[in-house]
């Protein structure tokens, strides 16, 4: 009797591949699957579950099933791919130094210029204190025309990344 | 950034103004402005000196063994004192808009309280 390929080992392992993937190409996207990776997890769980079905029927029926040798190995290699993912989301990311020094809650903002992204220096006490307009509406100034005033902004948030390199 | 971009017409209309600091120059912030469709500034620390003064470096954290910036988040009042941090301690993990978007009316109505 010629014995099945056993499709379950094979697709299980493409699955739990494709989890993994899922998480930097879309789901570190949105904050709601990012923060928590329920959903990477969640794609990664049916591969392992798909490989599992797929390895014990090839245990439990050796004549129907081919997949005793290789549903192991690659249910090893897909555990281990499961493995490193858990380990860089839960573990390796979280290893950013203490910062006990920061400015905190209650503190005055250290004040400082920097260059912008068109080179222009923008100084944070002097934006706290000029006049606040959304980001591109700035009115041009017309010589002739008194320009327009608005109050200075009521906050500012300042958000501190990685960078894009 | 992506998620401070969609929300900006909320900081907007609460007069927020929305900066954004990195280790990166001011060409590269440029193209990122560029390719992500920001809107708001972004501002170059390529010598880290602001990051290293607000105690926010992560040693070797970027390319090549670069100190780079951690991701932190800070809400400043008119006055310029500090109302509300964010210092995650998972680089995956940035404040959402909406908290400081709390956090900042949330101090409007202690303020509007007070008067």
């Amino acid at each position: 009797m010629k014995r099945s390929w056993n499709a379950s080992v094979w697709v299980g392992l493409v699955v739990v591949f494709a989890g993994v993937a899922s998480y930097p190409l879309i789901f570190i996207r949105y904050p709601v699957t990012r923060d928590f990776p329920w959903a990477s997890l969640l794609i990664m769980a049916l591969g392992l579950a798909l490989l599992a079905v797929g390895i014990s029927r090839a245990f439990r029926r050796p004549d129907a099933y081919r997949g005793k040798i290789f549903g192991s190995v690659l249910g090893v290699l897909a555990a281990a791919v499961a493995a490193f993912f858990c380990y860089g989301v839960f573990y390796a990311t979280r290893q950013l130094p203490a910062s006990h020094g920061a400015p905190q809650v209650g503190q005055l903002a250290p004040d400082f210029t920097l260059p912008d992204s068109t080179n222009r220096p923008v100084n944070l006490l002097g934006t706290l204190h000029s006049q606040f307009w959304p980001e591109g509406t700035e009115p041009v100034a017309v010589i002739g025309i008194p320009p327009i005033s608005t109050p200075p902004p009521a906050a500012v948030v300042l958000i501190f990344y990685r960078g894009y390199w | 950034m992506r998620s401070f971009e969609k929300a900006l017409p909320e900081f907007d209309s609460r007069k927020i103004r929305v900066i954004a600091i990195s280790v990166d120059s001011p060409a590269d912030s440029e193209k990122l402005r560029k390719s992500q469709g920001y809107t708001f500034p972004i501002l170059s620390d390529s010598k880290d000196e602001v990051i290293r003064r607000w105690d926010l470096v992560h040693p070797h954290g970027g390319p090549d063994g670069i100190d780079i910036a951690r991701p932190a988040e800070f809400l400043i009042d008119s006055s310029g004192k500090i109302r509300w941090v964010n210092l995650t301690e998972d680089l995956r993990v940035r404040a959402r808009p909406q908290q400081v978007l709390d956090a900042f009316d949330a101090m409007s109505r202690a303020q509007a309280s007070l008067r």
